[in-house]
């Protein structure tokens, strides 16, 4: 193996929730913009420290639901009242009243595929294959560590100053992480 | 004000305000070991045992099914004026039980009550293999299930369609969305921990199993962001999904015009025994997996003291809704109305009735003492007699308001075969096989819930944000 390695990012592992979260800080405030945060659940108040903006899914889940209630709307009007009408007891063909349980169940329905699939359209998920995933320190962020990652595609990413921010914010076991 | 405050407070070890949700101070490791453990670990010889009795029973009852669908529903006792019987007893009993499931995990997490942790992951589980059950019985009970197809609409030759204007069909579609979304909930909860137990399990096959199942999931914040927002959603939508679920199985009852089924009560006071019957089946399971497993520092006294409450407020519920409709009987003048009541408490069926009111409207009384309610062998016996008491609650409305209908020339008597308790006999086996094998080969508690509410798991601090 001679091949030359890739630079991918400099990692350092955090326990401590608060060390994490002041670190964060630090480190946006050094003007760093590529970097994530890997946890094994989600830390209260990480996405405002890292600066995230809102996640737009709820917009996704909307636009699933109305589709749901509009399908629904058109499938018993268009099946009842215009393909085949069918007098059953002289109940009409079309009323709000009754397609209420089928509206609301489809819209449901839809709003759940769209905030799934949504969910994971927008983590780019799935991806069987993660840079990172022969670094023990990284996978040890699905049990007890907060593995903070600042990667090489940064402006201001330099091998050195990247691990002394890392190791100067109490980070332990800075590393540079190749591929 | 309250910024200042927060900021201020030191870090110091106060003793909890509330009873601790976790026992024993485990750190976050142990709980991955613990919990993922369960998963890495081989089966015992009492798992391996309870696993071939219910799978015994789900093979008996798989092939009474495959029996009854080779020779017709014949074979089952139902005759006229009794025409729906066991079958669509245990479909509502069955579909009940999976609502617990939805409100602990949909409901409890939009009330933020953060005891659900424990319980939820198993409770989805159990309401998507009792939905799978349920959906069973009246796809047998069609005669023809090899034409259950044709109430989907669908563009066909003879150019027909469902008609909407039928409870039947909103049946069709409130339970097929019900188990699709539960799946759907159920799944991705699960996805952190598969990533978990991905990284912890060695062994090759396990390894690539998980791996496919967890997506590559990594834990990214930004992942997290979205996947909390998703949550929140599915939990939101689930709420109305599951008041909406049994009302639709009622309306299968309440559209019609049989005095004993067309009651306007019925929607609410189905949710009501749904939760019920649901939550008494999430004890029975959880106290035996709590057992088997070791999980008393995770499924705690506090959280069946908490199911318990459910269990007597709920119970309550029911018997509200009992004695109402015996008021409205007597006030509606109607003399079937009043005659099915009263046949309905001491008529051939008044066994079934009061076995229902002794389970359902006493038992839970037990419940307003602290010490039963902490009692882990009072409680499981009460959650068996209440799944019996929920069972005979839909027995009681579907067969006694049938037998006894306008025309006391049809009046009949209903009992039912050997093949019909096969079947649902069946559907037990078929319930506990694959609940055993979830508490088996998925993580049976909720780990990165778990995690996020163990003492010093959040930041303590308040910490500015960088503008």
């Amino acid at each position: 193996m001679v091949a030359k390695l890739k630079p991918l990012a400099v990692m350092g592992n955090y326990k401590d929730p608060d060390a994490l979260l002041q670190a964060v800080v630090e480190i946006r405030k050094a003007g760093y913009r590529y970097f994530e945060v890997y946890t094994p659940y989600p830390i209260h108040g990480l996405e405002q420290a890292m600066g995230l903006r809102r996640s737009r899914l709820p917009y996704i889940s909307l636009f699933g639901g109305l589709a749901g209630l509009g399908t629904a709307l058109l499938l018993q009007w268009w099946t009842g009242a215009v393909d085949y009408p069918l007098n059953i007891g002289g109940k009409p063909f079309f009323a709000w009243e009754f397609s209420v349980p089928v509206n609301f169940e489809l819209t449901v329905l839809f709003t759940a595929f769209a905030t799934v699939i949504g969910f994971l359209w927008l983590c780019r998920l799935p991806r069987w294959y993660s840079d990172y995933q022969h670094d023990t320190g990284f996978r040890a962020a699905t049990d007890d560590t907060f593995v903070v990652s600042i990667e090489s595609r940064d402006p201001l990413f330099s091998i050195e100053e990247t691990r002394a921010l890392l190791e100067r914010l109490g980070a332990e076991n800075v590393r540079l992480v190749e591929a | 004000m309250a910024q200042i405050a927060v900021e201020a407070t030191p870090r110091v070890d106060r003793e909890p305000l509330r009873e601790s949700l976790v026992l024993g101070n485990p750190t976050l490791h142990d709980v991955t070991e613990k919990i993922a453990g369960i998963v890495d670990r081989p089966p015992t010889w009492k798992y391996w045992l309870t696993l071939s009795v219910t799978g015994l029973a789900a093979a008996w009852g798989i092939f009474c099914i495959g029996y009854t669908i080779a020779t017709g529903i014949g074979v089952w006792g139902l005759n006229n004026p009794v025409a729906w019987g066991w079958d669509i007893t245990n479909f509502v009993w069955w579909i009940g039980i999976g609502h617990a499931g939805t409100l602990i995990s949909a409901i409890l997490h939009l009330f933020r009550q953060r005891w659900r942790t424990a319980i939820n992951r198993s409770a989805e589980a159990m309401t998507i293999f009792a939905v799978i059950c349920a959906g069973l019985f009246p796809l047998i009970h069609l005669g023809r299930p090899w034409f259950a197809y044709w109430l989907l609409p669908y563009p066909n030759q003879m150019y027909m369609w469902v008609n909407f204007r039928s409870p039947l069909v909103w049946d069709v579609f409130a339970v097929s969305t019900y188990l699709t979304v539960s799946i759907l909930f159920w799944y991705l909860g699960l996805l952190p921990d598969l990533a978990t137990v991905r990284n912890f399990v060695q062994r090759r096959l396990p390894k690539a199993i998980y791996s496919f199942f967890s997506l590559g999931w990594v834990g990214a914040a930004r992942h997290w962001q979205h996947y909390e927002i998703a949550y929140l959603i599915l939990a939101a939508i689930s709420t109305p999904l599951v008041l909406s679920v049994h009302s639709v199985v009622s309306f299968d009852f309440a559209v019609s015009i049989l005095p004993g089924w067309h009651t306007t009560i019925f929607p609410p006071y189905f949710v009501a025994g749904a939760i019920f019957s649901g939550f008494a089946m999430v004890l029975t399971l959880v106290l035996i997996a709590r057992w088997v497993l070791n999980l008393q520092d995770f499924i705690t006294l506090k959280h069946i003291d908490n199911m318990n409450r459910i269990l007597l407020a709920t119970g309550m519920m029911v018997g509200y809704a009992y004695a109402m409709e015996f008021f409205v009987a007597m006030y509606s003048g109607n003399e079937y109305e009043r005659y099915v009541f009263f046949n309905r408490a001491f008529g051939p069926y008044g066994w079934a009735y009061w076995t229902m009111v002794f389970c359902n409207v006493a038992v839970p009384q037990l419940f307003w003492s602290r010490r039963l309610r902490r009692n882990v062998v009072v409680t499981f016996i009460a959650s068996i007699l209440v799944n019996i008491g929920m069972w005979f609650e839909r027995f009681v409305i579907i067969v006694s308001s049938l037998h006894h209908d306008f025309l006391p020339a049809s009046w009949g008597y209903y009992a039912p075969t050997w093949v019909e308790v096969s079947i649902y006999v069946g559907t037990l086996g078929i319930f506990f096989t694959l609940f055993l094998l979830f508490a088996k080969y998925v993580p049976i508690i909720a780990i990165s819930e778990v995690k996020a509410i163990l003492p010093r798991s959040q930041p303590q601090h308040h910490v500015p944000v960088a503008a």
